[in-house]
């Protein structure tokens, strides 16, 4: 699009949303209630792993207020849970798919499974009966360590006995051989990348109304992309005609992915709300979003990389196993083989990579995507294996990325992908001013008169998201379209109403879309309103997550306006009486060329819906168009981070003294939202870095269960960050020339921030320190490199 | 429907009886602790006793040797409190640093020292200022009133009123954060009186307790480099996946050192 | 049994018909559907129910109604103005993108109404201890940060 026209477009307006959440007048799901609600309570399996030997409900059918309890027999006849992408092992076998029932059949897979859904009059009253529940379990022997989960005795699934969901690999085996044969150094690194937990603040919720006169059913839900919801619950799991379920997404209170994926719950609900003839509504408890809520990471991972005598990257070998929890969350599957194993490039001209992927199951709640998903994991193997080749070779880190950036675009990586546009180096050398790296020494010698150990880390990162094409997802697996959908409705005042399949969980769509619609239609920003979220309304939607809103559904939104103009300029050639050819749209209005003569664009609106001087034999009336687009390649945001550390060695505290950031997005269209993702992503990353992480004990027990055992970073516990969105390279292949920047930073920052950490305990002999380097990790860590 | 009945006695006397009715009852001081108990089922009182209506339950009295807090005296009235942040600044940075300003504004000092939460600050602050927990019935050393994890010396139907500490000539608390709950990890409150030198630790046990090394290092010498080598044995500290008994047992002295450092500056 | 529970709620006298162990929150979203007020854990970790009690940012979800009695309960519905304008709080909250989702924003701005009357707030750092009991998830915190200083100035603290 022509940006030198415009105003709206890069520019940091104030979010069209903000006045219902900041007076408190949002509706979030659990807002919602209906005329004659009622309120479910599940019954969840204390166990890992257990035999249900018998249900007793009785007691809790005689409990006041109580409507109907439902167990796993009640659900046998339905689906399970589907998982949405195909991932083929080496074998050329596929993956193996058990059944994720709704309800547990006879066997539960993961503390917190679903035992028994009972609904009542009041949630007190559900869950007073929920408590009356007797149920009686045979214990079994839990499955939880990832690394060791493929030599455990015990089988979760009697599809994959030896708990193997796939063993896929990715590059030239051989060819890594051969370069790894030759090289002039190997640096090595095995680490865990820690598990996650979401943690959106609004809790997974659900209210399910069936409608007896139409047949229909409404699910209100805390979804990322209802569209999807619909058609996976509706053709897999309950058989239920699409056209008769509509889906709404209200107000959601942040996803991070955690709220893509089609749960048990909702399912149960849509279910029951037919048997039992009233609305049903179900939130989650904290409790249960930290049991039930899919989890993120979670990969034990091997990493080598050879280099020659000048420090080129010949080849890296990577070998990961990834923990799916108990049963394949809806696009599971894909997370640490697609959307990982293809970014193992990562900004370098690596010639050879292989990456082979054992994906296993636990008895732990199900893994799926978390901001970045798989991205982090790679760059993290890559950001820290270049991290400790540079120390081992005495170059300077970032000297030695830099003898490695990939420097000439389009750029076809050995994982699969091709990068169409990208400046590494010019992120790198912008983030190294922000940061004020020629600083560094001085800071360190100032910490070290503290008696404290200050270092420096660096991270150069790519991504690739927007996704994606359908084509090339299909052959990879994909079981949905990637593709996203617009509609422009031009009003005959001409207001506009604009429906997008994006939805938007606090990235602020309303806003976004509204700048590029609003400028491509010469029209103020109170003009344009967006719609999302709604099956009834929007005309169908793949949703948000990958970073593809702007970049996917954005494209396809302007695609339908470019639609709009162009009937637009047939209606003003008729109402001029020039030829279409002699008209253009030029700020909000049709002109026919080289004269005054013109007809502003509401009054071309308003002659589409009055038609009385109208072009009717050769043109429609009414102006709304629609428009599905389909992207060609991923888009490849990339940046540069740099993170100073300040390390107290008595205790193992760690300090993020400065972080900065320089990213390039492509073409930004309202930078204040922009950096308000990049400031998102970094807490989420060094939450990851220094906080998260989640624990099971051996029997299968969550311990990090609350948030007073799980780290959220809160505010004081990070600093002023100092970012900066570069000028950037745009896209070379979406209208809008955008990349994408939900996910960037959450990919790009943990390993600047361990970096930092073992810089500043490289005196000590440190070599590596686990995520999250947590006080007590980071003294256990000194102790260990004392002895 | 909830058949949990609600009192709110006008003197601790009808407190008393109230409680002494009735042993599912639950004295309710500001509930911070206790309701999240009772809202994930770990605790069912069937009554809350609220001592909100206790007017003399509120005061915050000082003289030159002691101050005197009542039970139901808010975290953020202690901090705020001009008499207690000029009598005994460390109590007052004990109380502006316990849980958060929503927590601060309706959690009690009674409610803390009866819940004898192992992590929580007031206990070490009580036991590091050797106070006197005064009940309806009898006034209680702080010496002898933390028992155990959640145990107290407190009998069945006895109520605190207020508690007295002492004006020291220093103190300071150091608190070193769990990072999730942001409870201590590990908690040190140091007070010197004279020659007398005072150490309490939160967090690190199953109630606060004194450790005689650092008070007898101390006592020689009241200096940050007294810590310097006092070893505090692990055992029988708690470990958790946020830190070993070891990893609190280190902390110990460090943290005591920095609390010195700070009663000196 | 105890006299009725009598509180104010926005301003408005309202007489309690809830179980007097129904939490403040509850009591709040259900029965008086104000449901700006949020409930984002069940530990009293999060924030996001924060509201004012006289005056004092309390966390709604950890208060039995019983508790309220006599006592004044402000909500985000109720330092809205009426007429479509916002606390000087809410505006800054909007005009630095201090909120992303929304979720937290309600109980975020109770509890810097309450920082700004009675904590310490001069500094970046002071604004961050002074949040520590409120989580986000979404913003990072600093443009929340940056909105608590702009909301104080226009509220003259």
């Amino acid at each position: 699009m022509n940006a030198s026209r415009t105003s709206l477009i890069g520019r940091s307006v104030e979010r069209k949303e903000d006045y219902r959440f900041i007076t408190g007048a949002g509706q979030y799901t659990d807002d919602i209630s209906l005329p004659q609600q009622s309120y479910a309570c599940f019954v969840r399996s204390p166990h890992a792993h257990a035999r249900i030997r018998a249900i007793e409900t009785a007691a809790a059918h005689a409990a006041p207020g109580v409507l109907a309890i439902f167990t796993g027999k009640d659900f046998a006849a339905i689906g399970g849970l589907p998982c949405g992408w195909l991932i083929t092992s080496m074998d050329g076998t596929p993956m193996k798919e058990p059944k994720h029932p709704v309800i547990a059949e006879d066997v539960v897979r993961h503390v917190g499974d679903q035992v028994a859904i009972v609904i009542a009059d009041s949630l007190a009253e559900a869950k007073a009966a929920a408590a009356l529940i007797e149920v009686d379990y045979d214990v079994l022997p839990a499955v939880v360590d990832t690394a060791t989960a493929a030599r455990n005795a015990t089988a979760i699934h009697s599809v994959a006995p030896d708990n193997i969901c796939y063993t896929w690999a990715i590059g030239d085996a051989a060819a890594v051989d051969a370069a790894f044969a030759k090289a002039a150094h190997v640096t090595r690194l095995s680490f865990i990348n820690n598990r996650l937990i979401p943690n959106a603040i609004e809790p997974r919720a659900a209210n399910a109304l069936y409608a007896r006169g139409d047949d229909s059913y409404t699910l209100y839900v805390t979804s990322q992309n209802p569209h999807v919801e619909r058609l996976l619950m509706t053709a897999f799991v309950l058989g239920l005609p699409e056209h008769k379920v509509r889906v709404v997404a209200p107000d959601v209170g942040g996803g991070f992915g955690s709220k893509i994926y089609l749960y048990a719950e909702e399912c149960a609900l849509v279910w029951a709300s037919k048997r039992v003839g009233r609305p049903i509504k179900w939130t989650a408890e904290r409790s249960e979003s930290f049991l039930t809520d899919a989890h993120g990471r979670d990969h034990v991972t091997t990493a080598e990389l050879a280099l020659d005598k000048d420090g080129k990257f010949l080849a890296l070998r990577v070998d990961t196993t990834a923990n799916m929890g108990a049963y394949l969350s809806t696009f599971a599957s894909c997370i640490p083989t697609i959307l990982y194993a293809t970014l193992l490039a990562g900004q370098y001209a690596t010639p050879q990579i292989y990456c082979r992927v054992q994906a296993v199951f636990t008895n732990t709640a199900p893994v799926d995507a978390y901001r970045g998903a798989g991205r982090p994991e790679a760059t993290y193997v890559l950001e820290r294996i270049v991290e400790l080749a540079a120390r081992e070779l005495k170059i300077d880190p970032v000297e030695l990325r830099r003898r490695n950036f990939i420097r000439t675009f389009p750029y076809a990586t050995p994982v699969a992908l091709t990068y169409d546009t990208g400046d590494y180096e010019a992120t790198l050398k912008r983030v190294l001013e922000i940061a004020d790296v020629k600083g560094f020494s001085a800071r360190k010698a100032a910490s070290a008169a503290k008696g404290l150990l200050r270092g420096i880390g660096y991270s150069c990162y790519i991504e690739a998201c927007g996704i994606a094409p359908s084509n090339i997802a299909g052959a990879l697996g994909a079981r949905a379209g990637l593709y996203e959908a617009g509609e422009v409705r031009v009003h005959p005042t001409g207001k506009v109403t604009v429906f997008t399949g994006s939805h938007s969980h606090g990235q602020g769509h309303e806003t976004t879309f509204a700048q590029v619609v609003a400028q491509m239609l010469g029209i103020g920003l109170d003009d344009v309103d967006i719609q999302h979220g709604d099956t009834a309304k929007v005309l169908f939607g793949v949703g948000t997550y990958g970073s593809r809103s702007l970049a996917v559904g954005g494209s396809a939104i302007v695609k339908a306006v470019d639609k709009v103009i162009a009937k637009g300029k047939k209606i003003a050639a008729h109402l001029l009486e020039a030829g279409d050819s002699d008209i253009e749209f030029v700020n909000g209005e049709f002109r026919v060329v080289g004269t005054d003569r013109k007809k502003a664009f509401a009054e071309v609106a308003f002659a589409a819906y009055v038609p009385h001087n109208y072009p009717l034999d050769k043109l429609e009336p009414g102006l709304n168009e629609n428009a599905f687009y389909d992207p060609t390649n991923f888009t490849f945001p990339a940046g540069s981070y740099v993170c100073e550390a300040e390390v107290d060695p008595s205790t193992g505290v760690v300090r993020i003294d400065r972080f900065a950031a320089c990213d390039d997005f492509g073409n930004v269209v309202n930078p204040m939202i922009v950096e308000g993702q990049v400031h998102g992503g970094l807490a989420q990353g060094i939450g990851q870095a220094l906080r998260e992480g989640c624990a099971y004990n051996s029997d299968g027990q969550l311990v990090t269960g609350s948030f007073t055992d799980y780290a959220m970073p809160r505010a004081d516990d990070l600093p002023q960050f100092v970012v900066e969105t570069a000028r950037g390279t745009p896209c070379t292949h979406n209208p809008l020339g955008v990349k994408g920047c939900g996910e960037a930073v959450a990919i790009g920052s943990p390993p600047a921030v361990i970096n930092a950490i073992v810089d500043a305990l490289a005196g000590l002999g440190v070599r590596d320190v686990a995520m999250p380097a947590t006080p007590y990790r980071v003294w256990q860590t000194i102790q260990a490199a004392k002895r | 429907m909830s058949t949990v009945s609600y009192h709110r006695p006008a003197s601790v006397a009808e407190a008393a009886r109230l409680l002494a009715g009735n042993h599912d009852a639950r004295l309710l001081a500001g509930g911070q602790s206790m309701l999240p108990s009772v809202r994930l089922g770990l605790l069912a009182p069937t009554a809350f006793i609220d001592l909100a209506g206790i007017p003399e339950l509120q005061r915050i009295r000082a003289d030159a040797k002691a101050i005197s807090i009542g039970a139901m005296a808010t975290h953020a009235a202690v901090a705020e409190s001009r008499e207690v942040q000029a009598q005994i600044p460390a109590l007052a940075q004990v109380a502006s640093g316990i849980g958060d300003r929503q927590v601060r504004n309706r959690g009690t000092i009674g409610g803390s020292l009866a819940n004898s939460d192992p992590a929580s600050d007031y206990p070490a602050a009580a036991l590091g200022l050797g106070a006197t927990i005064h009940t309806n019935s009898r006034a209680l050393a702080a010496d002898e009133f933390f028992k155990g994890l959640f145990e107290t010396a407190l009998k069945p139907g006895e109520i605190i009123s207020a508690v007295s500490l002492p004006v020291p000539d220093r103190a300071a608390y150091v608190k070193f954060l769990q990072p999730a709950s942001r409870f201590a990890l590990v908690g040190v409150f140091v007070a010197q009186f004279g020659k007398t030198v005072r150490v309490a630790v939160t967090g690190a046990g199953a109630c606060a307790f004194r450790v005689k090394a650092l008070e007898d290092a101390l006592a020689k010498n009241f200096a940050p480099q007294s810590c310097d080598g006092v070893v505090v044995a692990a055992t029988r500290l708690n470990s958790d996946i946020h830190g070993s008994a070891e990893y609190r047992a280190h902390l110990i002295p460090v943290l005591t050192r920095r609390a010195v450092l700070q009663a000196l500056g | 049994m105890s006299e009725p529970i009598r509180l104010k709620v926005n301003g408005k006298a309202t007489v309690v018909n809830v179980p007097p162990d129904t939490l403040l929150s509850t009591f709040l979203r259900e029965h008086l559907r104000l449901t700006g007020t949020h409930i984002g854990c069940d530990t009293a970790s999060c924030g996001a129910c924060t509201v004012l009690l006289n005056g004092r940012a309390i966390k709604s979800c950890n208060m039995i109604i019983a508790q309220t009695q006599g006592l004044e309960v402000t909500t985000i519905e109720g330092i809205t103005p009426a007429d479509g304008s916002l606390h000087p709080m809410q505006a800054a909250f909007k005009t630095c993108h201090g909120l992303q989702c929304g979720f937290c924003t309600p109980g975020m701005i109770m509890s810097a109404l309450d920082l700004v009357s009675h904590g310490a707030h001069a500094t970046d750092s002071e604004i961050r201890e002074g949040l520590e009991g409120n989580l986000c998830r979404c913003t990072g915190y600093q443009n929340i940060v940056k909105a608590v200083a702009l909301g104080a100035k226009a509220m003259g603290r």
